[in-house]
């Protein structure tokens, strides 16, 4: 059995997005900027696409919603735009983004920070929360950006972006949220708050790859990271990704109406997981429930480290993801664990499970099988399990 | 970078199938408890290397016959990855039969290697080969233990990396056994520096006492210090080494003498004279970049054949690969 529970990294496309771009391909497939025929005849289905963009995140026609080639590159673009807009004009000098951004974040602020740009990397709270109260604490006059994503990709945690975006607002600082983990899994309206510029890509919600977005509120446009021939408004030059957006327009659609239909039927599941879960013991769950995305569950079980966690799902057929120094090239430990301030123990033991609204019961029965059985043979193999003979000064 | 570099691999894609084997039915893992040691008539000796925290911890239990100090069996617990528990598998096994002196020889490139399916393929990628060096590093644990001498004055006494308790020992060695170049190369075989970076370089957010880099400087320097002796001796007792194989300073001492011999007088002669500036290695070429001086320097033969001459009498003498290049 193939059970695919990494949907925060990439989820399948839903076989009617595919349906819905396959003609975009192979008939319909002229430049959507030349005057004849074979370009202009995409563009009805083009608007409609972006009607479905703009229905899903409740954005008002004034404002923009330019597609981009991925999340990582709408990232970039607030990032180094506001350095160019605000920064390099010394009318501001300092950005705050919370330390468990998305690499696309983190990266780019340090980026900034060789240029002399000031950034605060805002703590996470012991549930994986960024508090709007560290954002107000940390605001200066000069600062130019907030940038604090709405929900977090490795523990679900639900960031307060409501509070964060009033903060903003009150100081006259710009707000941005990567809302890549939120969108179709909970309720995203720009207009219940106050954000200035937003994330999302369609990969994370069984759209295609390649199609990111970034939404701009009216009269906060920035200096195009790509210059070109003028499309999207000017605002992002390159040809149309025309499949992309009708595939992502198709997503965002299904997407949001899973909201009501579907999403609570992947809660009860990954409930159902957790709670099997954390039959045995020695395991934990990072953030509570209730203040989590309803697909995601990060979780440790002690004394088994997170690669060869993985790698005893992955035998098995099950697709799942740590955040594990072993796992990756860099051998830190896991940000939230440290973050949160997990037993030191715990720093390398962290498994993320995430579901999508194609996972099956049948998969999570089977997954709970498999995690027992795991966990029970590499315990075996653990030191944390170890026998320590009386004189023998145990350091681990 | 280039092709390779572009779409990347999974790690475990670089596991050999001796890695993966030992990962999923590692046939040592397990303990021996003071019962077991007594039914043996053989010491119990436990060691434990790393720590959760880290992300790597192992504990070697090995049963020794004190009348001759063999290890007559081991086993190991580990928290690790994947590797980390092939790799103290196979360091267990390595142990056994051998007595404690014996094993103390072991190092994580035997380790390593015997984890290779062909000699010539790593068994694991290179930010893995940690795990072999604290399979090493355990061995040594346990050995203390049993010779009941500190592991630090046993071992090393400078830890240059405290998160991953990584000793100035461990580092040099790693170093020359493995002839590392980088800095992260360093931290990929040895985890030292590999989290709160304080020991890479000054500038930290600890200052230490001894940095990676420095020492990496430092070690190379004693690498071609000895390797300048090695070939020193090899020429003292008769052994001609070959140009090409020789260090830059015996090339050019090589170069300049066999001008000396052959090529300056002529030119001395003509009221002239010439330098030998580089000599680099380009491909398959050893070029020798040179300057004229005096007469020389504007003479019509010194771009045909004077230089043709001084290039057949180094390629003749020295190396046929040799290229002049006037500057």
């Amino acid at each position: 059995m193939r059970v695919y529970l990494d949907n925060n990294a990439t989820t399948i496309v839903d076989p009617q997005v595919t349906a819905t771009m396959e003609p975009f391909q192979t008939q319909i497939y002229g430049n959507p900027s030349s005057l004849h025929a074979f370009g202009s005849e995409s563009h009805i289905d083009l608007n409609n696409a972006m009607e479905k963009i703009y229905a899903g995140i409740h954005a008002p026609k004034s404002d923009s919603i330019v597609i981009t080639s991925c999340a990582t590159e709408s990232n970039n673009w607030v990032l180094k735009s506001i350095y160019f807009d605000y920064i390099v004009s010394n009318r501001k000098d300092h950005i705050i983004i919370s330390e468990v951004e998305h690499p696309s974040i983190i990266a780019g602020a340090r980026f900034l920070e060789k240029l002399g740009v000031k950034v605060t990397y805002l703590p996470i709270n012991e549930e994986g929360i960024v508090t709007a109260q560290s954002v107000r604490d940390n605001i200066t006059p000069k600062t130019a950006l907030v940038s604090v994503m709405w929900a977090n990709n490795e523990t679900g945690a639900i960031f307060p972006v409501q509070e964060i975006g009033e903060i903003c607002a009150e100081n006259d600082v710009l707000f941005h949220t990567d809302a890549v983990q939120a969108i179709g899994k909970i309720p995203v309206d720009v207009q219940s708050l106050n954000v200035d510029y937003l994330t999302f890509s369609a990969h994370k919600f069984h759209g295609p790859k390649g199609v990111g977005a970034l939404y701009i509120k009216k009269g906060k446009e920035l200096t195009p990271l790509f210059h070109g021939g003028d499309q999207m408004g000017g605002l992002r030059s390159g040809t149309l990704n025309v499949a992309g957006i009708i595939g992502m327009g198709k997503a965002m659609e299904l997407a949001v109406d899973c909201l009501d239909f579907e999403m609570p039927d992947v809660e009860e599941l990954r409930n159902k997981l957790e709670d099997a879960l954390l039959q045995i013991k020695e395991t934990f769950v990072v953030t509570p429930r209730e203040k989590r995305t309803r697909n995601t569950m990060l979780i440790s079980f002690r004394g088994v480290e997170g690669e060869s966690m993985l790698w005893d799902l992955n035998k098995a057929g099950i697709g799942a993801s740590t955040g594990s120094a072993c796992a990756s090239v860099d051998l830190e430990a896991n940000p939230v664990m440290e973050a949160i301030g997990a037993a030191d123990d715990l720093a390398h033991t962290a498994i993320r499970f995430s579901l999508s609204r194609f996972t099956t019961e049948e998969e999570i029965d089977y997954t709970i099988g498999v995690v027992h059985e795991a966990v029970e043979r590499l315990r075996g193999i653990s030191s944390s399990y170890a026998y320590t003979p009386k004189n023998h000064e145990s350091e681990l | 970078m280039g092709f390779d570099s572009l779409i990347g691999g999974s790690i475990w894609d670089e596991y050999s199938q001796k890695v993966q084997d030992r990962m999923n039915h590692p046939l040592y893992m397990g303990e021996f408890t003071e019962e077991d040691a007594a039914a043996k008539g053989a010491k119990l000796i436990v060691a434990d290397f790393g720590a959760e925290s880290c992300g790597d911890a192992v504990r070697l239990y090995w049963l020794v016959d004190e009348k001759t100090d063999m290890i007559i069996d081991a086993k190991f617990k580990s928290f690790g990855c994947g590797t980390a528990i092939a790799s103290s598998d196979v360091m267990a096994e390595l142990t056994i039969n051998k007595t404690v002196q014996q094993a103390v020889k072991i190092t994580n490139i035997d380790v390593e290697f015997a984890m290779r399916d062909n000699p010539d393929t790593p068994a694991v990628p290179p930010q893995k080969m940690h795990c072999s060096v604290m399979a090493y590093d355990v061995i040594k644990k346990a050995a203390s233990e049993y010779m009941g001498v500190d592991m630090e004055s046993f071992e090393d006494e400078i830890i240059v990396c405290e998160c991953a308790r990584i000793s100035l020992g461990t580092i040099k060695e790693v170093i020359k056994l493995n002839d590392l170049t980088t800095v992260e190369q360093i931290t990929d075989y040895t985890k030292a520096g590999a989290f709160c970076k304080s020991c890479i370089k000054p500038g930290g957010h600890e200052d230490r006492e001894w940095y990676l880099v420095d020492i990496l400087k430092d070690t190379r320097n004693e690498m071609a210090a000895e390797s300048v002796a090695a070939s020193a001796d090899t020429s003292a007792i008769g052994g001609a080494v070959a140009f090409a194989q020789m260090t830059l300073v015996q090339k050019l001492k090589a170069v300049e003498a066999t001008l000396d011999e052959n090529i300056r007088q002529m030119l001395i002669m003509d009221g002239g004279n010439m330098e030998v500036l580089d000599i680099k290695e380009n491909g398959a070429n050893i070029d020798i970049y040179i300057r004229y001086l005096g007469a020389c320097s504007g003479c019509a033969s010194s771009s045909t054949g004077t230089l043709y001459a001084i290039e057949a009498t180094l390629k003749e003498k020295l190396d046929e690969s040799i290229r002049v290049l006037p500057i």
